[in-house]
């Protein structure tokens, strides 16, 4: 192992899971409850693929291997995709699009603004343009899951049955391996621990003022890190990437 | 056309300035990218060649490429045709980059220019789920205003409703 290959796999990470993110939300386009929302939706996924592709093109540089952003976006496969659990889950209703966006803002923000003081000039200068970025996506998730959590009684059961099904995933954001206790003790990537205060205190806000219950986790989901996923991650890699293994090199 | 070679350094970056002052924000397109504040610099290269720096507005805003090309295509014109154009993440951009000419021809053009200070810890930096200050209505400058929605046209901009004239409106957003 070089020693760059941890801050290679590190950067990946952040990338992937700003991708996936980003594919999924992607995936209401012109599909959305209102045109409001839907153009909103397009702007969050637009922020998630801009700062995967920032994060892709550094890792590319590290590597040194001449892979660029395209491929290492389009031409790895699920086993080697390391983004959040979360972030690949199906789009379900609004509701759980909403509350997965939630979820992982209220996490990005405070990471990100940690990740602003890193040791690495690049980490930190694309985690200042992302951490703008989303804590607008955390003020636009957060308004939402409020207003349904606090709506009717059918807006309030369906956010509610969000919030059980990815609450599973939350822990993993906490996680720390080998290759990333290195980089922290280097100074360049944040403890997440550091941050959980943080994002207890959204959630507790926000869930608060949504009336909706946080329930209580057992044992956490994780394996996004290490490659393990659920199914749904194959699916949309496929579709993400059938034009582009097709046409290889293909320009436009 | 003089060769643009020939020039000394002084005379050809005045020229490269001068060549790219008029190019404009592809999507709104009253503002020039220097008013936008996306040009961090113009400078000759070590190596003789004419080198713009410039900072991307939103991660993933479509309209970087098109700027990029809209700057190369008129430093060719000026002469520049090897002219580079070099991006830069840091310090990133921010409303607060905007320039007051900016400003003004944005509510010129109907789009309320950002409201307070975007910068990381300046303290009119809104809280996370605080009072928005609301924009003045850029057709009658009435501050009686209410959002339609956080999301607008393009990355940068809100949507906005005015209680007096009744019009909507596009809003800069701070960030
Ligand atoms: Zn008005």
């Amino acid at each position: 192992m070089s020693a760059d290959a941890p801050l290679f796999t590190y950067c990946l990470r952040l990338a992937d899971s700003a991708l996936v993110l980003g594919h999924r939300l992607s995936e209401w386009t012109a599909y959305a409850p209102t045109l409001e929302e839907d153009i909103a939706i397009a702007n969050l996924a637009l922020d998630l693929i801009g700062q995967a592709r920032l994060f892709y093109d550094y890792a590319g540089k590290i590597e040194g291997q001449g892979r660029d952003e395209d491929a290492l976006a389009y031409l790895r496969d699920d086993r080697d995709y390391m983004n959040l659990l979360l972030v690949e889950q199906p789009n379900g209703d609004f509701a759980v699009t909403m509350m997965r966006q939630f979820l992982y803002a209220a996490f990005a923000v405070p990471y990100l603004a940690a990740l602003t003081r890193s040791k690495d000039e690049t980490l930190a200068a694309i985690a200042a343009k992302a951490e703008k970025e989303m804590a607008y996506h955390l003020r636009h998730a957060g308004e939402w899951v409020i207003r349904l959590g606090d709506g009717t009684e059918e807006s309030h059961a369906r956010a509610q049955a969000a919030l059980d099904d990815l609450a599973i995933y939350i822990d993993e954001f906490f996680e720390v391996d080998a290759v990333e206790q290195s980089l922290i003790d280097a100074g360049i990537a944040p403890d997440p621990a550091s941050v959980r205060s943080a994002f207890e205190a959204t959630l507790a806000h926000v869930l608060g003022e949504a009336t909706l219950a946080r329930p209580a986790v057992r044992t956490g989901q994780s394996g996004g890190r290490k490659g393990l996923h659920t199914e749904h991650l194959g699916h949309l890699l496929a579709e993400m990437q059938v034009l582009h293994r097709a046409h290889p090199g293909a320009n436009w | 056309m003089t060769a643009v070679a020939a020039l000394p350094g002084d005379a050809a970056l005045f020229r490269a300035r001068a060549a790219i002052s008029a190019v404009a924000d592809p999507e709104i397109p009253v503002l020039t990218l220097g008013d936008l504040g996306v040009i961090r610099g113009v400078a000759v290269a070590g190596d003789g060649v004419v080198e713009v720096t410039i900072t991307p507005t939103y991660s993933g805003c479509p309209a970087m490429k098109v700027m990029e090309l809209d700057l190369q295509l008129a430093l060719a014109k000026a002469g520049f045709a090897d002219a580079r154009i070099k991006t830069v993440l840091a310090p990133a951009w921010t409303t607060d980059w905007l320039s007051a000419e900016g400003r003004e021809k944005l509510r010129a053009y109907g789009i309320a220019p950002p409201v307070g200070k975007a910068a990381q810890g300046s303290s009119s930096r809104r809280a996370l789920f605080g009072e928005e200050q609301a924009p003045a209505c850029p057709l009658c400058g009435s501050g009686q205003t209410t959002k339609i929605s956080e999301f607008g046209s393009t990355a940068c901009k809100a949507q906005w409703r005015c209680k007096t004239c009744l019009e909507p409106f596009d809003a800069f957003k701070c960030i």
